[in-house]
């Protein structure tokens, strides 16, 4: 049995679990994957939290995505990453930057185990804060300065690939570079947030040509999380897996202690379980239904007959779930076209199942001009008489 | 595993599992796990795992090939494997 398939068909823990600690955010992206903002009172608890990393431990996952939210709002944070290492689970966090001062960098840049990223939409303040939020491009160079000058080497820089920064890829590598981080580049989902500016925001099939050229010449110094797969479609394949890992390899443990096959699918179709239920996360990794459907054969659908299938394996489960397309069927950014072709024929698509977005948001303020009109978030926001004008 | 490496693996050398990695068995052999570089490699044979788990207590690479059943025709294809751990710092050399 090939590599590949052993891992389609799943291990007896994840290799890479992501792990969203609060929905809690100091800032309110367009794009964000999990309707970030408010903090759900039902957040585990610190010895919750701890509980599940001791299960990490005996399950012997080297590290955790830790996110959110902005995870280090918790107040418990630097405590949980201190209680994660002592017990041999590695920590990759993400944040914007907000509590990256000098003296926490000092302390992060004398850990093996703790490796930061910083997210960055924009290699310039205008691209990044309009996605982002006013100030987070000066945040995040802050706390990028901070950790640098503590001597951390090699901590992430990752950025979301959208229509406004497709352009900027080496400008990303010239700061990646300046301060001595690595570079990473993730693709944007229509999940949470992501669906009311999927449209407008995702990059059109010039600019994945484009990504995808750029990533055969730097792909190797550049990480992407696996997520471009279903470029692998245009001939070669790119460094990774090439894999869906969603239930198989990856999953999300989410603020509540929900267990999602994706960080991705924030959806009720996509919930395994819960970590407060008996036996814990082992039981859901291990034990739901909806993993063991998962890690299944899947069947490629319309997609079997074309010949890039083997490549690209239909893409992105999430991508097309919250495009409205079916499973087993194209990526809405499928480099054939067929994704967009079947598109059209579109007309209803999943809303999120959750939404911890601010009540008074920067959704609700003027729409940033870079980033166009939003959809209507129902169908019944739109004036029930537009278009009868005519 | 995807770079070759071409500096000699000396088999007879004491070698040992670095400090800072760590190894998960799987059905289909193993994963390792290296905390410092923050590589993940795969272990293709489940006796690949136990040479390189038999490293520590044995005198030599060599020896832990043998105890782990490595047949003499195989050896050669283990010593590529084992030059390309050490090249990624999975393994190291030791004073034995």
């Amino acid at each position: 049995m090939k590599l590949v398939d052993q891992f389609a068909s799943g291990l007896d823990a994840p290799i890479c679990l992501t792990w969203e600690l609060t929905y809690a955010c100091n800032l309110s992206c367009v794009h964000c994957l999990s309707s970030s903002g408010r903090r759900d009172p039902r957040e585990l608890s610190t010895a919750e939290c701890e509980a599940v990393i001791d299960e990490l431990e005996r399950m012997q996952v080297f590290y955790v995505n830790i996110g959110g939210g902005e995870p280090t709002v918790r107040p418990d944070f630097w405590h949980l990453v201190d209680y994660a290492t002592a017990h041999h689970v590695g920590v990759k966090f993400s944040t914007n930057g907000v509590k990256i001062t000098p003296e926490i960098a000092t302390r992060l840049a004398a850990s093996d185990y703790v490796d930061v990223q910083i997210s960055l939409d924009g290699a310039t303040a205008e691209v990044n804060d309009a996605v982002r939020g006013p100030g987070s491009y000066r945040t995040a160079l802050q706390a990028m300065t901070n950790l640098a000058e503590a001597g951390f080497a090699g901590f992430k820089i990752s950025v979301v690939v959208t229509r406004q920064n497709t352009g900027q890829l080496d400008e990303f590598k010239a700061i990646a570079d300046r301060f001595g981080a690595q570079l990473r580049l993730t693709r944007l989902r229509p999940s949470g947030r992501g669906a009311d500016v999927w449209d407008e925001l995702h990059p059109t099939a010039a600019q994945q040509r484009a990504l995808y050229d750029w990533l055969l010449v730097h792909g190797e110094q550049v990480l992407t999380g696996d997520s471009f797969f279903h470029l692998a479609a245009y001939g070669e394949a790119l460094p990774g897996l090439n894999l869906c890992g969603a239930g198989r390899v990856v999953c999300l443990i989410d603020p509540v202690g929900d267990v999602y096959a994706c960080p991705f699918a924030i959806h009720e179709n996509f919930l395994a379980g819960n970590v407060r239920s008996p036996g814990g996360f082992t039981t859901v990794w291990r034990g739901s239904e909806l993993f063991a459907e998962l890690r299944r054969p899947q069947t490629g659908g319309a997609c079997t007959s074309c010949s890039a299938f083997d490549s690209c394996r239909g893409g992105c489960m999430a991508a097309k779930f919250f495009t409205g397309l079916p499973l087993d069927g194209p990526d809405p950014e499928c480099v054939k076209g067929h994704g967009e072709a079947l598109l059209s024929t579109v007309d209803s698509k999943p809303r999120p199942s959750l939404d911890h977005s601010h009540r008074r948001s920067r959704r609700s303020g003027p729409v940033p001009v870079t980033i166009g009109m939003r959809r209507p978030d129902r169908a019944c926001d739109e004036s029930p008489l537009a278009g009868l004008g005519r | 595993m995807s770079t070759e490496d071409s500096r000699p693996f000396d088999l007879d050398a004491a070698w040992g599992l670095t400090a800072q990695v760590s190894v998960r068995p799987e059905r289909f052999g193993a994963l390792l796990y290296h905390f410092g570089t923050r590589k993940l490699s795969f272990l293709k044979s489940p006796v690949l795992r136990e040479v390189l788990t038999g490293l520590a207590e044995s005198p030599t690479a060599r020896v832990a090939c043998e105890r782990a059943g490595v047949p003499d025709a195989e050896l050669p294809a283990y010593r590529t494997a084992l030059a390309t751990l050490a090249a990624s710092d999975m393994i190291r050399e030791r004073t034995p």
